[in-house]
């Protein structure tokens, strides 16, 4: 499968608009915390005061996936709950990004059983992977600013893009 | 009341009805035939001296190969004297059980789960359905004649994710 976006031309400040829109958006991330299980109580535990999200610009998590633009997929998800893990995945707007958190959103952790989704990377497409189980909030953190680095590398428009397949 | 009282006094209300009451490791079981379920929780619930008037729990284990093949298992306790009573059923694969949600109304999801996990079915339940797993399952996940390894999804997976490129102008973006 390819996903492929184009753009009708390519400007030539291009360069500068992706670093530019990169750097901002980097800096401005709204998460939408989607969470089933136990590291919910990992990721209270970096947004609040002693690891403080808030330091790398994500601290205000939305409890929207339309104002949202990381969904943050904290843990275990099961057969039943895809459907509306795939559901708001496809609600959020483009520029979007997905990171799974801890090891039973990753690759279905320790439950290999007729429930529990092996990965949520056969739902939705996932950037950044967060080992764990759960992972320590400094894993989190480094998460996060992989993610960062990401969003200022990768290639921004400054107007809406066309998706072709 | 002790549990080796409990079963004295099983055995004289039922003394006809073939029960197989026993203490095992300071636990009173009684193993109850199927036709015999409906009045006898109905008594244990009801009578004085027994009033086991919390249904704690249900649940069923699989043999597989035994005959008839499944187990039963209801855990009753009195908050009243603090006592307790295990009961079991066998049951066959597609043999009714009484339903115990007309004494205690707990019993209905708990019934539902069963019927979910293992498909026994339950006579004069009000709505069996499913209650942990989706609708469109086929089969009972704990029969221990399910696949371990069969998986039901509901959305198509796109796996393995490596096969997805995002591209942008014929250039690579954020590859997972």
């Amino acid at each position: 499968m390819e996903i492929s976006y184009r753009t009708q031309e390519k400007p030539p400040y291009q360069n500068a608009i992706d670093r530019i829109l990169g750097w901002g958006r980097k800096y401005s991330i709204f998460m939408y915390p989607f969470v089933t299980a136990c590291c919910g109580m990992e990721y209270m535990s970096v947004a609040s005061g002693h690891y403080d999200i808030d330091r790398f610009g994500a601290g205000l998590p939305r409890f929207s996936p339309r104002q949202a633009d990381v969904l943050m997929v904290v843990g275990t998800i099961n057969f039943k709950n895809s459907v509306v893990l795939r559901m708001i995945w496809d609600q959020m707007c483009e520029p979007k990004w997905c990171i799974s958190f801890g090891a039973c959103a990753s690759i279905g952790g320790p439950y290999n059983n007729y429930a529990v989704v092996q990965g949520i990377d056969r739902i939705v497409p996932v950037h950044i992977y967060i080992p764990g189980c759960p992972p320590r909030p400094e894993a989190v953190l480094d998460g996060l600013m992989k993610l960062q680095d990401m969003i200022q590398n990768q290639k921004h428009d400054l107007f809406w893009k066309r998706r072709v397949k | 009341m002790t549990p080796e009282d409990i079963i004295t006094r099983l055995n004289e209300r039922f003394p006809e009805a073939g029960l197989d009451c026993r203490v095992d490791k300071g636990h009173a079981v009684a193993v109850v035939p199927v036709d015999q379920l409906k009045e006898t929780l109905k008594v244990l619930k009801d009578d004085e001296a027994f009033s086991f008037d919390l249904f704690m729990d249900i649940t069923a284990v699989d043999w597989l190969k035994r005959e008839p093949r499944f187990d039963v298992v209801y855990h009753l306790y009195s908050t009243a004297h603090n006592h307790r009573l295990r009961i079991k059923v066998m049951v066959g694969g597609n043999q009714p059980v009484p339903s115990a949600s007309g004494l205690w109304i707990v019993a209905d999801p708990m019934e539902r789960e069963i019927w979910d996990m293992y498909g026994i079915k339950f006579s004069g339940h009000p709505n069996l359905s499913r209650l942990l797993l989706y609708e469109e399952f086929k089969g009972h996940p704990l029969r221990k004649d399910y696949p371990y390894d069969k998986r039901q999804p509901l959305i198509e997976e796109t796996w393995p994710s490596k096969d997805v490129q995002v591209r942008v102008d014929d250039r690579d973006i954020h590859r997972p």
